[in-house]
């Protein structure tokens, strides 16, 4: 019973885990636990696993059904790929399993009846484990990355530039039009523009998320002047200041490499920005061009899931096909609100179709969330 | 530890308080303490067993906390689905044991991926938690009459949709909905955590169309348990059906062969609806007036014909001036089974309060759960005769509704929420 607070409470270190489970049984007590026999009670509703954690190397699991249903064992790693398994397990009969495991996060399930999802256990191997460099896939999608990167910064100065001229020039209409497409390529590159700290909040501020005392600058400040006040007369040095900022934040992103885990969190990072700022319409307040931005984080994030793509195929086939499915429907969604070369307004869309486009991000956002712990892995 | 040692002793002195005296109204409040000693159902620990003949949750002795989840399912595809309710049911066999919702928990897994547990329940125990399955009728046709899952054939005759009632003020968007889980345990925040996780491995399966969280339960389902008060201050659900009633269970309860479907067979059908309570107008009302309306004594909760609060109510007895004691529309006359062919119900609500209404009311009462071998039959003419003549409906709102089919429970770990549904 006590096992139950131990798992969540004490899986970081493995050493604690051994205790706890050694507790159990006295007879392995004194023996080599690592090297040993783990056993495994199965029955038709329970799944008592020995121990949850061992040295990485040959493991070999004895799993004896004392249930009802013929029983099946499996050791699965991220992914549910089979490590090992041990099927037709008749009612009283035992069998063993020997598996060779390298260090890492594996799960353990006993399937009575032989269907389902099986009753599962967290099962810790560790030991030394290569470093990631070594996985020429993996390599290259940080090259790959960069190189997207590259792509999207050059359109973004030529925007900005457009943008900032307008502005300048005191041409509010073409101003207007050029905003939202200016903002694209930086909605695409965003989680590489917040890792340079303090020139996100100069570039992309909304009113209301400054400290008392600091000026508002940016492109949310025009769009303020563009929209609801009408007069950019005064927005001179604010547009040469954005314009300045993107140019200094394009040239540290071009000279920076990102690891596939920060390719990985970045490519969430993208969607939380929808599902938080562009769904409630609060990131583009007075124009309403969110759809804009939305597109944009979606075509971001799809740009570093395709750089990590051959390393996922080889490392989780069936998370790169559930991937590519709810890109394609969150597209499809969005698809609906097109109007022209560009979206509709936030404002015009209704409350179901904001529901359907949240549903298909979330959809999109919890296997997105996997991706990081597989491209970290060995 | 500690906080589980803690609660083994409130279970046990609630048990003494039950054995000491059942019925006797001064020791009435000692039964807010957890149940979970009261029923032999539930470990030291609190955990009800996940697998049996019947869903826990129905007539397990009514936690004090729910929190009821309606989803919608928004995918097309019939084997996401199963496989999301596969998932649930592995993390619903879980999470009722005390355990977290996936096997490496909310801190035992990779520093890079985010934990397969939401964490807001480590170190808590089992807290008597059941989750409780149901499928609503658009499950089955969606509201464009689409039979997604090719199993229109099987939706039984029990779950058409319910009738409008007289008064209805439903919100579409806090009705129906095409799965419902109820979640109930003696901490809140268990009860949430195991919505809150279900809702996440449903991601891109389903969406929640509504969730209610209910604070206090307003019904016993067991003799060891008194009978609790609602927000009106009076004891609700004296006539409940009670799990030791086990003929009347069959009769009442649950869905017997022949009924319909076979994979409903040894189920039950809940009817849920959020009734607003006007509490500001009720407790402004005297309180001879408030027992009229009830047709109780609002102290022992005793019929107006009697003494106590399981005395039968004597329906034609009158006062001196030839008018019933009992009066044509009042609610226990209205809504007692006598009135209503024989019909009983397993009644497992809960109050709540909302927040507020932004014009200084409580958004305050009642979330009516009712489990029922046939609604049409038993739920349906108790409803109607209640809104069309009961003079508690100046005081009350039915502001949401849902129905939903509550398959039997599951022997083993091969098999899964809505398994023989779906086969």
């Amino acid at each position: 019973m006590h096992t139950r607070l131990l798992t969540a409470g004490a899986a970081a270190t493995a050493a604690a885990l051994l205790l706890t489970a050694c507790g159990d049984k006295a007879d392995d007590k004194a023996g080599d636990a690592a090297s040993g026999k783990i056993t495994v009670a199965a029955s038709d509703t329970e799944c008592k696993v020995e121990r949850t954690a061992s040295s990485a190397g040959t493991v070999t699991f004895a799993i004896s059904n004392k249930g009802s249903k013929i029983n099946e064992f499996y050791i699965y790693a991220a992914g549910d790929r089979i490590m090992g398994e041990i099927e037709n397990i008749a009612p009283g009969l035992s069998r063993e399993l020997i598996v060779e495991l390298p260090a890492g996060a594996y799960e353990t399930a006993c399937k009575p009846g032989m269907i389902g999802k099986g009753i599962r256990n967290a099962f810790q191997v560790s030991g030394s484990a290569a470093p990631l460099t070594e996985d020429a896939k993996l390599a290259q999608a940080s090259k790959d990355y960069q190189r997207y990167v590259k792509s999207q910064t050059t359109a973004l100065i030529e925007q900005t530039t457009a943008f900032v001229t307008a502005v300048k020039g005191g041409d509010i209409e073409k101003a207007k039009a050029l905003f939202p497409i200016a903002r694209t390529y930086w909605e695409r590159i965003e989680p590489v523009a917040e890792s340079f700290g303090d020139l996100d909040p100069k570039i992309d501020a909304r009113d209301g998320d400054l400290e008392p005392g600091v000026e508002w600058t940016g492109f949310h400040k025009i769009e303020k002047d563009l929209w609801v006040t009408k007069d950019v007369s005064k927005d001179g040095k604010i547009a040469d200041q954005l314009l300045t900022d993107v140019q200094t934040i394009v040239t540290k992103a071009e000279s920076v490499t990102f690891s596939p885990v920060e390719l990985a969190n970045g490519a969430k990072g993208l969607l939380d920005e929808v599902a938080t700022g562009k769904i409630t319409g609060e990131e583009d307040r007075y124009s309403h061009t969110d759809l804009w931005d939305f597109a944009a984080n979606i075509e971001g994030s799809q740009g570093a899931i395709q750089a990590l793509r051959p390393a996922l195929e080889e490392r989780d086939p069936a998370l790169v096909k559930t991937l590519d499915e709810n890109f394609a429907k969150v597209e499809a969604a969005l698809e609906k609100h097109r109007a022209g070369d560009g979206w509709k307004l936030h404002n015009t869309l209704t409350q179901a179709d904001l529901k359907e486009l949240s549903d298909d991000i979330n959809a999109l956002a919890e296997p997105i969330s996997k991706v990081a712990a597989i491209v970290a892995k060995k | 530890m500690e906080r589980r040692k803690v609660l083994g002793l409130a279970g046990a002195s609630a048990a003494g308080v039950a054995a000491a005296g059942a019925g006797a109204l001064a020791l009435a409040r000692h039964d807010q303490q957890p149940a979970t000693a009261t029923t032999s159902e539930a470990d030291a620990a609190g955990a009800i067993p996940f697998y049996g003949e019947r869903q826990a949750g129905i007539v397990t002795a009514a936690q004090d906390r729910l929190h009821f989840c309606a989803f919608d399912v928004i995918t097309d595809d019939k084997a996401a689905l199963v496989d999301m309710l596969q998932n649930w049911t592995a993390a619903g066999a879980r999470m009722t044991q005390g355990l977290d919702a996936g096997t490496f928990g909310a801190v035992g897994g990779s520093l890079e991926a985010p934990p397969d547990d939401t964490g807001e329940a480590l170190g808590l125990p089992a807290s008597g938690l059941t989750l409780t399955i149901g499928f609503g009728p658009t499950l089955f046709r969606d509201v464009r009459g689409k039979d997604r899952f090719g199993i229109a054939a099987r939706r039984p005759a029990a779950l058409a949709d319910l009738p409008k009632f007289p008064r209805d003020t439903l919100e579409d968007a806090i009705s129906g909905g095409d799965i419902g889980v109820q979640a109930c345990a003696h901490d809140p925040q268990v009860a949430v955590h195991a919505i809150r996780n279900l809702a996440r491995l449903g991601m891109g399966i389903v969406s929640v169309r509504w969730s209610q969280l209910g604070f206090g339960r307003t019904s016993s389902t067991s003799r060891s348990q008194a009978t609790p008060r609602n927000l009106f201050g009076f004891k609700d659900g004296t006539r409940n059906l009670k799990s030791e009633d086990t003929g009347l269970l069959d009769e009442h309860l649950w869905v017997q062969p022949g009924d319909g479907p076979d994979w409903m067979t040894g189920g039950s059908y809940l009817v849920t609806r959020k009734i607003r309570m006007l509490v500001e107008t009720w407790d402004r009302s005297p309180l001879a007036e408030q027992q009229m309306i009830i047709g109780r004594d609002k102290g022992e909760g005793a019929p107006l014909t009697g003494k106590l609060e399981h005395d039968e109510p004597d329906f034609a007895a009158q006062d001196g001036e030839g008018e019933p004691v009992i009066a044509v529309d009042s609610h226990l006359r209205l809504a007692h089974p006598d009135q209503n062919g024989g019909a009983r119900l397993l009644r497992r609500g809960y109050n709540f309060v909302d927040g507020s209404d932004g014009l200084g009311r409580l958004n305050a009462g009642l979330f009516f759960m009712a489990y029922q071998r046939n609604a049409h039959k038993q739920f349906v003419p108790v409803q109607n005769s209640l809104a069309k003549q009961d003079t508690l409906n100046e005081y009350i709102r039915h502001v949401s509704s849902g129905l939903f089919a509550c398959p039997p429970g599951m022997l083993a770990a091969d098999d899964y929420w809505g398994r023989a549904l779906f086969a």
